[in-house]
């Protein structure tokens, strides 16, 4: 593991929207390769920007972010994108499904937009096979041609698993994936999650503000307690 | 290709705004398109309506009155021309050919022609073709009557039929010439001109037929019929055939036609007076020159008109009227774009979460902002070509509508390069409006980030 460079690796950030009104200060964060860590952010406590920042939405006023090595701020906006795309599968805490388009086509789209996920695509697949394969994986084997508007919130939050892992991205994030869900389903969403993760040996983010999830991970980070912007 | 897959799979989910926008733009390309289809087509089928002919000649008055009256059937003639000046010209030695025009009679509101077989001979229009019989045979006799097609389908007439025409241009009834029936014995091909609709009589026939009529009627176009003052018998002495024609004296036959004697005296005595004739002459070149001399005549004042120049003028009197139309179809399909712009301007908030998310998977804001530049562009290229196909829909429904109640006949021809302009301009404005709402989702995309906003 120590021969793969950091997933993620945060130095002397500083953000704010405007000058002078600084709302993330962090000295140093990194999550290893292979990692699964919980972040702690309760809302108001910076977790939308860390996580933009994460994945070069925003760039930091000072200090780097390197993703995989990466620093993201050196790339121009249009490779961010790309890199992002590439190497980052992003999981929301709603509403992750483009409505318009089927399960396996929703699944698909990271390979469709970015060339080397689709390259990373093993066992000589097709990218419709590959995230048929998926969506049975995370039991939607029944579903593939349902329309996702009529998918439960735990079958559209399983899809948009998929599609975050479609293509082997070394970095997933994701932001309260689990909040819609009642425990039973939050357990069960959580166990495949790692499973795949393993499978596909990708670093896992995982933020929540609820802090009882925090003991399945390999470590708990707390976003209050990192962010010293403004004297928190 | 994946942003063109995502734009139309966009517009099907949303395909009750889609068909509208759509149907909004293909309409007004519609219109935009049609206009200019039935403006040619008109310009085309007037002027096709007469062709080979060097002048149209008439008592003095306006070109266009004189074009109207005598080749389209429209409005009245001016006045009338003394046979001894249209015998007169008819010798002169440059003039090859003459068709003598006599108006004034209606049947059923189709205008009745007075002629010669001349007209049938030297009468051309579109492609140089001749008028001809397509049942029967041309008229020969007295009573003989051929008519045009549509004059036979509409009234339902056939070969043998007995028909009593009407004096005067408008309804039936109380001036009919009972007396004098006539009966059909052509019925002629169909031309797609005026001719279609009108009812084709001897010189003698019309003559025949006014016997014992009096010499002035001025049964106004929109007066009355003037039967009431007709004394049968009384005034036979001054309407015989061979007698000179006296000069118009309209209060002496008629009080209250004073004041209208000139343009109402469309019919006096055509035993001896013509509407308007028809010229031919032996080298075209020469045509001007016999205009200048027609136009300047001693004994009688005449005009003498250069059947295209007057076409021209006349395009050129209704240009404003084009315009008008023009500017009209122009403002609809600003409309029509204006429609497109709110349906999808109307969408981004809704679909702010779908950029959102479409960002999170790595596509720029460039990628978003091109998605909806496309999707405009799909409306605009689909509803182009949605509108042209109704242009077509409509000119095959509305073609034999246009040839039977105004003659016009409407060429359908492939789109030729104006309404390829047209359709291109359609595609770039769709596009260029597109921009609009591309510009905002680009702007929208920057600021939300992957921040999912609701």
């Amino acid at each position: 593991m120590s021969d793969r460079p950091a997933a993620i690796a945060i130095e002397d950030l500083v953000f704010g929207y405007r000058p002078g009104r600084e709302v993330l200060r962090l000295d140093t964060l990194t999550v290893a390769a292979g990692d699964r860590v919980f972040l702690h952010g309760p809302s108001g406590s910076g977790k939308t920007t860390l996580l933009g920042l994460i994945a070069g939405v925003l760039t930091p006023t000072e200090g780097r972010v390197r993703i995989l090595g990466q620093d993201l701020a050196t790339l121009p906006s249009s490779q961010r994108d790309g890199y992002r795309g590439t190497h980052i599968g992003y999981l929301f805490q709603l509403f992750n499904l483009i409505p318009y388009l089927s399960v396996t086509e929703n699944i698909a789209l990271p390979c469709r937009l970015h060339a080397k996920r689709r390259a990373r695509i093993g066992g000589g697949l097709d990218i419709a096979s590959e995230a048929e394969r998926l969506a049975v994986r995370l039991e939607l084997g029944q579903f593939l041609t349902t329309p996702v508007t009529e998918l439960s919130v735990g079958q559209q939050q399983r899809v948009a698993a998929a599609r975050a892992l479609i293509g082997a991205p070394e970095l997933i994030i994701a932001d309260e994936p689990t909040s819609a869900l009642d425990t039973d389903l939050r357990d069960r969403f959580l166990e495949l999650l790692f499973e795949c993760c393993d499978e596909a040996k990708a670093t896992l983010l995982f933020v929540s503000h609820d802090l009882a999830l925090g003991t399945r991970f390999h470590r708990v980070l707390s976003l209050p307690t990192l962010n010293t912007a403004g004297g928190r | 290709m994946l942003t063109l897959q995502l734009a139309l799979r966009s517009l099907r989910n949303r395909r009750l705004t889609t068909i509208l926008t759509v149907m909004s733009i293909a309409l007004s390309v519609s219109l935009l398109v049609g206009v200019e289809t039935v403006r040619r087509g008109i310009r085309e089928s007037f002027a096709g309506t007469i062709r080979g002919t060097d002048l149209i000649v008439g008592a003095r008055g306006g070109s266009q009155q004189l074009l109207m009256s005598s080749v389209f059937g429209l409005g009245a003639p001016a006045g009338s021309v003394e046979w001894s000046t249209y015998e007169r010209w008819a010798r002169h030695p440059g003039v090859a050919w003459t068709i003598p025009i006599s108006l004034g009679d209606s049947y059923y509101g189709y205008r009745v022609v007075g002629t010669t077989s001349a007209f049938f001979e030297h009468y051309h229009y579109r492609n140089d073709g001749n008028v001809t019989a397509a049942e029967g045979r041309l008229f020969e006799g007295e009573r003989d009557v051929v008519i045009g097609i549509e004059v036979a389908k509409t009234r339902q007439l056939s070969i043998g039929s007995e028909i009593v025409l009407t004096h005067g241009l408008r309804g039936t009834g109380i001036s009919d010439h009972e007396e004098h029936p006539f009966t059909v014995v052509g019925i002629l091909a169909r031309t797609s001109t005026p001719v279609d609709r009108s009812v084709f009589i001897t010189l003698e026939g019309i003559e025949g037929m006014h016997e014992g009529m009096a010499p002035e009627s001025p049964d106004g176009w929109t007066q009355p019929k003037f039967a009431p003052l007709q004394l049968p018998g009384a005034d036979g002495a001054s309407a015989t055939p061979t007698a000179p024609a006296p000069p118009p004296m309209p209060g002496a036959a008629a009080p209250e036609g004073e004041g209208l004697a000139t343009s109402a005296d469309e019919h006096a005595g055509h035993a001896h007076k013509l509407t308007a004739f028809l010229l031919g002459t032996k080298a075209r070149s020469a045509s001007l020159m016999l205009q200048r001399q027609m136009n300047t005549d001693r004994v009688e004042p005449l005009t003498a008109i250069l059947p295209a120049v007057a076409l021209t003028e006349l395009w050129h009197s209704i240009g404003y009227a084009e315009d008008g139309a023009r500017i009209i179809t122009g403002a609809v399909l600003i409309v029509g774009l204006l429609g497109m712009l709110v349906a999808l301007y109307s969408t981004l908030q809704e679909r702010r979460r779908e950029m959102a998310i479409l960002r999170s998977l790595g596509a720029g804001p460039g990628r978003i902002a091109a998605l909806l530049v496309l999707e405009s562009g799909l409306l605009a290229v689909v509803g182009a070509f949605v509108g042209l196909g109704l242009v077509y829909g409509l000119l095959g429904v509305g073609q034999g509508l246009a040839e039977r109640h105004f003659g016009v006949y409407i060429p359908i021809t492939p789109p030729g390069s104006l309404e390829w302009l047209y359709l291109g301009g359609v595609i770039v404005a769709g596009v260029l409006v597109g921009l609009v709402p591309a510009w905002r989702a680009y702007r929208n995309t920057l600021q939300d980030g992957l921040t999912i906003r609701l």
